[in-house]
């Protein structure tokens, strides 16, 4: 099962080290990690993709708020979600096929980034389904490079809030 | 002279080695253990002028196990400084060791200068990078400004929470810099929160699922006696009338001599508190883990019992057990309040069965037999210091049956390395927990293999005028290796025997005491004298060679699955 964690850190030296040493010495499987600075330049927020069952993943958890400069744990399981990754891609791209493969990118909201004589290079957002079917839909004129950030993800705010009569119990 | 000095409103600046001094001293540091090197010398320049007491070791792994016994055996937080490299790289057995047994220790390692870090310079290490598993945190200063600050919190974070040791890298420029005196700032770790408060309902719910049992027992461990609760635990026992059976890190939170004590638990534990974890209907584990060595084949673990866990480390509930009530908060709290909620049940059967299993497996060896038994040996040392010393161990076979005989009575008096298994702790710790209690008995139960890992510390006991006492339980052998060889390799004993020195001979060498018993008759007498000498002294047990520690859990199997057991059958 994939899990997605977001962790909010201390933008110090050394953090990212000990976040995927935890990982490393507790033999978690990390499927992807991605790391920014937040709007507070002294905050980062990692997005960490984790396989494993629920228990693994809850001890991923507590061993991750363990971690002196770790802020903030959240699990994003069961929640309402938007994941992205972002990719770049070099597709081969001989002149003739120019018009299929922008109707493609067209297709899948891409936009391309940078183009030559033989490739383009295109750039696509999205959920991974979105981004591996694109990158299926590229193979058959060739791939030559691909480049991928890794999940970032946050939760949505619930729509409305519920009425307060029945927040109190 | 900086523009500084000429303004008025000048800031006081100081190196920043006196500025670690200073913080050192703020934070009430009497002791610290030390080893030299190039990059920690403005640091040592300036504990020379200071009030506080430095301890030498004769390597640094020494001096890191001294800084852990002290903490251990006092409850303050230890403080070790080693220079940069081959220093910060003999710390880490010592590191880990603390780490495991969830001990508050500071350590402080020199670094080359900051413009020469990632250049391969002369004795650099990549310190941060190799003690990060080891540590509970770890940071390198790179501002002579936030070196105080630094310190302060390392003190704070060792020290709560579930302890652990910190180690500060501090390369040498940062020691010679001039740093302006600031006042100490408020902590302020945003990612650093500690529950101590149990949640009150779990309370609730953990003080009914304790009234409402027939067959209840306490399994407590480590985290009583760092967490100061041993006071509250022993009221709630009387008070709920529950049996307490611990784990080796847990000898000492309950008196084993109370009649409601199971004594140990787990591999080599007592087979009467292995046989109550497996029949109780709730298990309430205070400050322990569920290590391998305690529960056996996990599936098999207290298979009838509901399960509460309290703990202040979160990560540490439902690990390895799903609790079913799991508090997380200090068990001093915890126990505190659940006090106030328990009530006395008489719990007929349930005590009649165990005094049945205690009548039927008592812990015993073969008391007739005509060479020294170890177990013989740990029993009359318990006897004369009328169980009252402060004993530390290696880790083998002797560890085990000092924790079977020797039967501790108050918290902190038992210091031995649990977690990680240590061998070569025992003279070390005995050392830290000596300068630690002056007036304390302090005595070193050591196996022969254990003890010649570190007895080079023998010189430090020489010459620092420690009293301690090494009680070697010499059986020629890696005795717990040649254990397993027996058992489990058809006694193929490959190379478990190690050929030693004349202890006793070397004790003298050293500038100690040396004595040596190799008949059973001689065992009072020699251990009479060990007790009356004043210098440090290694006594020499030549015990049974092939004796074997029992019962025994073996590796899989599960708690009541306990091998030797006829040994113990009561005619
Ligand atoms: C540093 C270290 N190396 C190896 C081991 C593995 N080990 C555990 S017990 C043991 C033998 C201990 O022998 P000794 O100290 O003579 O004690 P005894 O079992 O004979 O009482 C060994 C080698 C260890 N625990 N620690």
């Amino acid at each position: 099962m994939k899990h997605i964690l977001s962790a909010l850190v201390q933008n110090k030296p050394g953090v990212l080290a000990h976040v995927a040493g935890m990982f490393a010495a507790r033999a978690f499987n990390i499927d992807s990690l991605a790391v920014g600075r937040t709007d507070d330049p002294s905050l980062s927020r990692m997005t960490i993709v984790v396989i494993g069952d629920d228990r693994v993943v809850e001890q991923v958890r507590k061993q991750l708020a363990k971690i002196v400069t770790v802020v903030k744990v959240q699990d994003f399981a069961g929640m309402d979600v938007v994941a992205r990754d972002l990719m770049l891609i070099s597709v081969a791209c001989p002149p003739e096929k120019r018009p299929e493969i922008l109707a493609l990118v067209e297709m899948f909201q891409g936009k391309v980034v940078d183009i030559g004589s033989k490739f383009v290079m295109v750039e696509v957002a999205g959920p991974e389904n979105k981004i591996e079917a694109f990158i299926e839909a590229c193979r058959p004129y060739g791939i030559k490079n691909l480049v991928r950030t890794g999940t970032v993800a946050m939760a949505r705010q619930p729509r409305f809030a519920p009425p307060e009569n029945e927040e109190a119990k | 002279m900086t523009a500084n000095t000429t303004e008025k409103t000048a800031v006081q600046t100081k190196p920043g080695s006196q500025i670690i001094v200073d913080t050192l001293l703020e934070h009430g540091v009497e002791v610290l253990f030390g080893y030299l090197g190039g990059v920690v010398l403005p640091l040592f320049d300036k504990l020379y002028d200071s009030p506080i007491r430095v301890v030498i070791p004769r390597h640094e792994q020494g001096g890191c196990h001294m800084a852990d016994a002290y903490a251990r055996s006092t409850g303050k937080v230890g403080v070790v400084i080693a220079t940069s490299g081959p220093g910060a790289t003999n710390l880490t057995t010592g590191l880990a060791t603390a780490m495991m047994d969830s001990v508050p220790l500071v350590a402080l390692t020199g670094q080359v200068r900051t413009e020469l870090i990632g250049n391969d310079a002369f004795q650099e290490a990549d310190t941060t990078g190799i003690t990060r598993p080891i540590t509970k945190h770890n940071v390198i200063v790179k501002n002579p400004n936030e070196l105080a600050q630094t310190i302060r919190e390392a003190f704070f974070i060792a020290s709560t929470g579930r302890p652990g040791p910190v180690l500060i890298d501090i390369p040498v420029d940062m020691q010679i810099a001039q740093v302006p005196v600031t006042p100490p700032q408020p902590i302020e770790l945003p990612g650093y929160r500690i529950r101590e408060r149990g949640h009150a309902r779990q309370i609730t719910a953990a003080a009914e699922a304790i009234n409402s049992s027939q067959r209840p027992v306490l399994y407590v461990g480590g985290g009583v006696i760092s967490g100061n609760a041993s006071e509250p635990l022993r009221k709630l026992a009387k008070k709920a009338n529950i049996p307490v059976t611990m784990t080796l890190m847990g000898l000492g939170a309950f008196d084993q001599n109370d009649p409601l004590s199971l004594n140990m638990l787990g591999m080599h534990g007592a087979a009467y508190a292995n046989f109550a974890v497996q029949n109780c209907d709730l298990l309430i584990c205070v400050g322990a883990r569920f290590d391998d060595r305690v529960t056996g084949k996990l599936k098999a673990f207290a298979p009838h019992a509901r399960v509460i866990h309290i703990d202040l480390d979160p990560s540490s509930i439902s690990k390895n057990v799903p609790a079913d009530i799991p508090v997380v908060g200090s068990a001093r709290h915890v126990l505190t309040e659940l006090l106030e909620l328990v009530e006395y049940r008489e719990r007929k059967e349930w005590f009649d069965q165990i005094a049945e299993w205690k009548k039927r497996h008592p812990l015993r060896y073969d008391q007739n037999a005509k060479t020294i038994k170890p177990q013989y040996v740990i029993e009359e040392l318990w006897k004369q210091t009328q169980g009252q010393a402060i004993i530390t161990t290696g880790v083998g076979q002797h560890q085990m049956w000092t924790a079977q005989f020797y039967r501790f009575n108050r918290p902190r008096q038992f210091i031995t390395s649990g977690g990680l298994g240590t061998m070569g702790f025992g003279l070390p710790a005995a050392i830290g927990a000596q300068i630690a209690n002056p007036d304390a008995l302090v005595i070193d139960i050591d196996g022969d293999s254990s003890f010649n890992m570190t007895l080079t510390e023998l010189s430090t006991a020489v010459m620092y005028e420690l009293p301690v006492k090494v009680c070697l339980i010499n059986n020629g052998y890696m005795g717990m290796v040649r254990q397993w060889q027996e058992l489990f390799y058809g006694k193929r004993y490959s190379c478990s025997s190690l050929k030693s020195p004349d202890f006793a001979r070397l004790a003298e060498a050293f500038g100690a005491v040396g004595l040596r018993a190799e008949k059973k008759e001689e065992v009072p007498a020699v251990i009479k004298a060990m007790l009356a000498e004043k210098r440090p002294c290694v006594a020499d047990f030549r015990v049974d060679p092939e004796e074997n520690v029992w019962p025994m859990v073996p590796a899989g199997k599960s708690l009541h699955e306990m091998d030797g057991l006829d040994i113990f059958e009561m005619a």
